[in-house]
């Protein structure tokens, strides 16, 4: 409560009063009478980031250490080879694909999202408090899609054979 | 009309173990054990259709989770428990073996239906292994073709009581190979 009051006091400009504390001169006073504040008052917050940091520390440093004490150790060259369901790893794991698929990605963000979009959207849009204005916003959206949908008939992406 | 009682070979796997888990007390690999039978993260290797009668067993009807079988483990490196479940073929056997290369030790193996226990209905088959053995080390056979889910049930509690015994230090730090004899059986009488 005392301290409580003090940092108020601090606040407001006013140095607390000496007289109210159980010790005549608080730590908090600097050189020459002014009021600086304590220094465990400024760093006490960061004392329960240091505990939950050193307990995270912990964690960890015990489940290793309980791995170390307790687990068999059979390194293999097969367990530190690439996980490919069993076959053989082709390449490394660093792979890139050509440029030219970003169509396939491009024509999956025009079909398969604004459906995703779509169906949530159908189930609500005649119910009171949504109306003309999210009946006129989604085709708004669709719009977009539509200009994607015609770049994709110009490139010539939806045409086959 | 009782079973025969003939004990298990101890697995011998080399490599090495922690030292805790090498000088553990009987009382303290009793808990580590226990641990250890009851998280059995499985992975299904299916290859033919005793994978179907696997998967019914970890359906709700059979429900292995209730003997803490888990069947959710992403791959071979998160699981404890393979069940090879099907028909094992030349072509197959070395990803086979591979994947249960990849499973962290300590793991196990289930044997599960006929193809995999010895080959099955195709064992004189030009294509197909005459056992998953052949290949990797295997804890429980399963015999069935196809075996029940309560066939399987009954194979993941036998593979619970052999963890259970288990020591973990004598199956990582011995390298000697079992002899003949633990290997080979008696004509079992009828």
């Amino acid at each position: 409560m005392h301290k409580n009051s003090e940092v108020r006091e601090c606040e407001r400009g006013r140095p607390p009063n000496p007289a109210v504390g159980t010790h005549l001169v608080p730590s908090g006073w600097g050189g020459g009478g002014r009021y600086v504040g304590r220094v465990e008052d400024f760093l006490s917050p960061y004392i329960v980031a240091a505990v939950v940091g050193l307990v995270g520390v912990a964690i960890v440093a015990v489940a290793y250490g309980a791995n170390r004490l307790l687990a068999p150790r059979r390194p293999t060259r097969e367990k530190v080879l690439t996980y490919e369901s069993g076959v053989d790893p082709v390449g490394a794991g660093w792979a890139q694909v050509h440029v030219r698929y970003y169509v396939y990605a491009f024509l999956y963000v025009v079909f398969a999202v604004d459906v995703v979009y779509l169906f949530p959207w159908a189930t609500v849009f005649a119910d009171p408090g949504f109306g003309m204005v999210t009946l006129v916003e989604m085709f708004v959206f669709l719009g977009f899609l539509a200009v994607g949908i015609i770049y994709a008939v110009k490139r010539g992406v939806l045409t086959w054979g | 009309m009782g079973m025969t009682e003939l004990g298990m070979p101890i697995r011998r796997d080399g490599g090495d173990v922690g030292t805790v888990q090498k000088i553990a007390p009987k009382p303290v690999r009793l808990v580590l054990n226990w641990g250890r039978r009851y998280s059995l993260w499985v992975f299904n290797f299916g290859l033919a259709c005793c994978a179907i009668e696997f998967i019914a067993a970890s359906m709700a009807r059979h429900d292995f989770i209730r003997f803490g079988v888990i069947p959710f483990a992403p791959g071979p490196r998160q699981a404890d428990l393979m069940v090879v479940s099907g028909t094992v073929t030349d072509k197959m056997a070395p990803a086979i073996r591979r994947l249960y290369e990849q499973m962290p030790d300590p793991k196990y193996v289930i044997s599960f239906g006929a193809c995999s226990n010895s080959g099955g209905p195709y064992w004189d088959s030009y294509s197909v292994t005459k056992g998953v053995d052949h290949v990797v080390p295997v804890d429980v056979y399963v015999p069935g073709c196809p075996p029940r889910p309560e066939a399987l049930l009954q194979g993941i509690l036998m593979l619970q009581e052999k963890i259970a015994d288990e020591h973990l230090g004598d199956r990582y730090t011995t390298t000697e190979q079992a002899s003949g004899a633990e290997l080979s059986r008696p004509l079992i009488k009828p």
